[in-house]
């Protein structure tokens, strides 16, 4: 465990019981993950219980226990996007990708999840890889969207 | 009721108390209480699966609502918590209520068929089987969280909580892995209702969720107290040498 | 920019502010709202910059990226102020015309503005477009004037204008009556009355007191909440000051949901630029108020809008709602008096507070006074936001501003308030849309959310699709909620798949029953209204489901049948490639068919195909 690359997380927040979120999310952001050591090191600094962490990690989506690819692939299945085929969307990225939704594709590139709604309903169906839009996503774009990520 | 009357004059009441009914009845009950404690203090029956009076309630089961207010605003709450409120209309057996209580047991009936408690609760309600499909005939936890409240509160030491949201909520150690906050006392599955949480003990060895630990015998007869880690746990916290807790409370 | 320690120094510095500012200058705004961001405007808005410089234009004309306006379905837009010339549908080719033409000539370019699609009538500027026409913004107004990373443009069209008014000559009894009488409820869908609220908060004995902003905005086809963060921030402060100084709270915390990373950027951005200009932390404008804000991050967590659920999630814990009483007013946040009020509530404040409550409480209906956005999407041409008073009915907002079905479909149902609210079927198209008219006919206002639905959509599948989307988010915590949705979930695929059975309808009424009354929060409570309304409005499909294995609108899968027409059939194999279990197969450049054995449904093929070939039934 790298303890100096978690301090400098740790050392920009008080130490307060109630900096736990933020926290997690400054650990989700900068390792891709939570992982485990970091969140025992994280109970103690906090004086949060071990299970309070475990229950928060595993209640907001956000999180993940295991690491997520290099780029985050969210199809939107908001109800607008449900009713333009972004069901058919997922289905056809995930084959494409051979990953389902919510898991990582094998050579770590592509982490396929869904979403409840990305907030740009006029130009479904949509999908966000990291933090670009794509509007108006129709099965034949998606090869090309792809390949900008790919290696 | 002109004795009613005469009676209320003359009591002198030491603690602050409110008036509300119960079906119908009227009766007093202190402030700070619950509407199930007060209808408990008064004779009224309200069932309860999630609820310990050593325990926060937090209403999850949803067993113990009662119906509140006059037609045609009324509405349904959880007894364990809400409030006495002066001239609150209770009712505790309303068809909503029941209805809405058959349900749950109903519900739960399909989460954990094989529940002995919620056999007895449903069929006390007039729920012999269930209409919803079972997922899965062994299940046994009714996700009441008297466990993990018991291992917070009581306890003290929270090695087990909730995880997940409703798809596959369950109660678990962190990681599912052996516990290290657990001190193996075993309070969680004394307080289960439905008697899910496995705990085998054989050969001085207490094996609980995942973790075997050792059993102390007394120093004097020789019986089994508890897990050493529990004993190191309450010398922690009284400050005590872990040695005084070696001999049992019938060789003091 | 300064720090202003007084108000003296304020008003001397607007006064220096509007001196510098021609309001007769050219201005060109591009949108930058949720609904032309994923069109390419910071393309637009690149080549605007380019071919303005060519022709000596900087300094002479500014050009602003503003927030969303309005008319998303047409993106990009940009408005050319003052004219007020409304261009659509730009990209980045279109821009050296614009610049040659409109900024440089003086005309307007024909084919790029929206043209009445019965008369054909240019509407250039942005008061004949209908789909302005019609509307009343108060929250949206300034989303197309303003640059929402600028401070001075904010001020400029009168911000921060009530701390004066409040902070020096109000009390905070006299700020909470005022809102009081403007009638103002709460726009995040309780529609709760603000003013009771803020009141009830004040009477609660505490020294500390605290106030949130809700902008967990989940609902899915709801954005009005996130174009309001994006596009306005300083409304949501300048309203939040009003509030905690009203009630007496010192701290605000702003909740933003974790999918809006643009949201979070610009409200810390103004957070910052407020509180470098001294209209946050101690002592503001030396009126001895003291109050600050800080920002909170949503985790993925629809039932976090709930507003026991919120404050947990601020506290570091799971987002389980708790039963009230006691109410957030009362013990919320760290168990002290919490007042928590959606984006759209706290962005109206500013201007009751200006224009007076009387002003606000013309607008709207006897009990729903005042204006309400809504995110108008689905089968209808002219999707984005509106906002419009209280009152009006939902075919002047589907038809006079929406421009009516899309492809000349017709209506089957709006479905309004989100995952939580009913589907409205033809019948009521003339209902006055308030908070009490749309209970009456089993759906919510909620956040807004107006989701128009043509004979393309089926309502069982409506249904399922909501049970999905809250059996996924439920939290979890109580009995009804957690197993009856998870039941729900099961019936409806059940009858999707041609299993359904008529008793089954017969036991979802009875689990809504138990569910709508006895769930802990409005999740689970509300859960059955997408489920009643359809059974009440639409049973017909359900019987058609169930009955004859069958979906009239062509939409559940498993009741579909693909067939590939051998004369239409090109042989390319584009479905081949798409097909992901590998059903189809033929000679190349012969008619393809479909393996039904192996066909899973999905219909990609149906899609690819660019000859319409693939037939479904």
């Amino acid at each position: 465990m790298d303890a100096e690359r978690l301090e400098g997380i740790l050392s920009k927040y008080e130490g307060e019981s109630t900096d736990l979120i933020p926290v997690l999310q400054d650990i989700q952001d900068n390792y891709n993950y939570l992982p485990k050591d970091e969140l025992k090191v994280v109970a103690q600094r906090l004086n949060v219980p071990l299970t309070q962490i475990y229950s928060v990690a595993t209640f907001y989506t956000m999180f993940s226990l295991v690491p997520k690819g290099e780029h985050q692939l969210k199809v939107c299945l908001g109800t607008t996007c449900h009713l333009k085929g972004g069901q058919r969307l997922v289905d056809s990225i995930a084959s494409r990708l051979g990953c389902d939704v919510g898991y990582t594709t094998k050579d770590g590139t592509f982490s396929l999840e869904t979403v409840g709604c990305l907030g740009s309903c006029a130009q479904a169906p949509v999908m966000m890889i990291d933090d670009k839009y794509y509007a108006r996503v129709t099965v034949d774009k998606v090869p090309k969207i792809l390949k900008l990520y790919q290696k | 009721m002109p004795f009613q009357k005469l009676a209320d004059q003359v009591k002198a009441p030491t603690i602050e108390e409110v008036g509300l009914y119960f079906n119908d009845i009227f009766v007093r009950a202190p402030m700070e209480y619950t509407l199930l404690q007060a209808a408990r203090a008064n004779g009224f029956e309200i069932p309860t699966l999630c609820y310990h009076p050593d325990l926060p309630s937090e209403g999850h089961c949803r067993l113990c609502i009662v119906e509140i207010g006059e037609a045609p605003r009324t509405r349904l709450v959880n007894s364990c918590t809400y409030p006495v409120e002066k001239g609150l209309k209770v009712q505790t057996h309303s068809d909503k209520v029941m209805h809405a209580r058959r349900i749950v047991l109903e519900l739960l009936l399909a989460r954990a068929p094989h529940a002995k408690l919620i056999q007895d609760l449903a069929r006390d309600h007039g729920v012999f089987e269930t209409r919803f499909h079972i997922d899965d005939p062994e299940e046994l936890c009714i996700l009441c969280g008297l466990c993990v409240r018991t291992c917070k509160e009581i306890v003290g030491v929270s090695a087990i909580s909730m995880a997940n949201r409703t798809p596959e909520k369950q109660v678990t150690t962190p990681f599912k892995e052996a516990s290290e906050a657990c001190i193996g006392c075993g309070s969680c599955a004394f307080i289960c209702p439905t008697g899910v949480i496995p705990y085998t003990e054989k050969d001085g060895i207490r094996t609980i969720w995942g973790r075997n630990f050792e059993l102390q015998p007394c120093k004097v007869c020789g019986n089994y107290i508890a897990p050493k880690a529990q004993l190191e746990h309450w010398a922690r916290l009284t400050g005590d040498p872990v040695e005084t807790f070696f001999v049992c409370r019938d060789c003091r | 920019m300064p720090k202003i320690e007084s108000v003296d120094h304020l008003t001397e510095y607007r006064r220096k502010l509007k001196a510098s500012r021609d309001p007769k200058q050219p201005v060109v705004l591009v949108c930058g709202g949720p609904g032309c961001l994923p069109l390419g405007s910071e393309n637009v808005a690149a080549a605007f910059k380019t071919a303005m410089a060519e022709k000596g234009l900087e300094g002479k004309v500014l050009l602003k990226t503003c927030g969303c306006q309005g008319l998303c379905a047409n993106g990009v837009k940009v408005i050319i102020r003052p004219e007020e010339i409304a261009y659509q549908k730009v990209t980045p080719q279109d821009v050296p015309e614009i610049v040659e033409q409109t900024l440089v000539g003086g005309a307007t370019v024909d084919r790029l503005v929206y043209h009445d699609p019965a008369s054909g009538t240019a509407c250039a500027h942005k008061g004949e477009v209908p789909f302005y026409k019609g509307q009343d913004p108060i929250v949206l107004r300034k989303l197309d004037l303003i640059d929402p990373e600028s401070l001075d443009d904010y001020l400029a069209v009168g911000g921060y204008r009530t701390l004066r008014k409040v902070l020096f000559s109000m009390t905070p009894e006299q700020v909470i009556d005022q809102v009081e009488r403007s009638g103002l409820r709460g726009r995040g869908g309780g529609g709760f009355p603000t003013g009771r609220k803020w009141r009830l908060a004040r009477q609660a004995e505490s020294a500390v007191r605290f106030i949130i902003c809700n902008g967990d905005e989940g609902d899915p086809g709801a954005f009005m909440d996130r174009a309001v963060m994006e596009g306005d921030p300083h409304a949501i402060i300048e309203g939040m000051l009003v509030g905690a100084y009203a009630i007496g709270a010192r701290q605000g915390y702003i909740y933003v949901r974790h999918e809006y990373p643009l949201a979070v950027k610009r409200l810390r951005l103004a957070i910052e630029q407020a509180r470098d200009f001294g209209f946050l932390g101690d002592n503001i404008l030396r009126s001895k108020f003291s109050f600050d804000l800080k920002i909170s991050q949503g985790s993925g967590a629809f039932v976090c809008g709930e507003e026991t659920a919120l404050m947990a999630s601020i506290e570091g814990f799971i987002g389980e709602p708790s039963p009230r009483p006691p109410y957030p007013a009362q013990a919320g946040l760290f168990g002290l008096p919490t007042v928590i009020n959606n984006v759209e509530t706290w962005a109206n404040v500013p201007e009751i507070i200006n224009m007076g409550p009387e002003w606000y409480a013309a607008k709207g209906t006897e009990n729903s006074k005042g204006t309400k956005v809504f995110s108008l999407v689905g089968a209808v041409n002219n999707t984005g936001l509106v906002e419009v008073p209280m009152g009006t009915t939902l075919r002047q907002i589907i038809g006079d501003l929406g421009g009516g079905i899309k492809d000349g479909h017709p209506f089957k149902a709006v479905q309004t308030g989100g995952p939580s609210g009913g589907c409205i079927p033809e019948q009521f198209l003339d209902l006055p849309v308030d908070y009490d008219s749309l209970q009456q006919v089993g759906s919510i206002m909620g956040s807004g959310g107006m989701i128009v639905m043509d004979n393309t959509s089926c309502m069982v599948d409506v249904a399922r699709y909501f049970i999905g989307f809250l059996y996924a988010e439920s939290c979890g915590k109580c009995t009804p909620c957690r197993e009856g949705l998870k039941q729900l979930k099961y019936l409806y695929e059940e009858i999707t798949s041609g299993r359904g059975e008529m008793e089954h309808l017969k036991l979802m009424e009875d689990l809504c029953e138990a569910m709508s009354s006895a769930s802990l929060c409005g999740l689970g409570q509300s859960a059955v209204n997408p489920v009643r309304s359809t059974l009440k409005y639409f049973r017909h499909e359900y019987e058609a489901h169930i009955k004859e294995k069958k979906c009239p609108a062509l939409v559940c899968r498993p009741l579909l049948k693909y067939t590939i027409d051998p004369n239409t059939c090109t042989g390319c194999l584009a479905c081949v490639r798409e097909c992901p279990v590998g059903a189809i197969s033929g000679i190349k450049k012969e008619a393809q068919e479909i393996d039904q054995e192996l066909c899973i449904k999905c219909g990609l093929c149906y899609e690819t195909c660019q000859f319409d070939a693939v037939k479904r039934e």
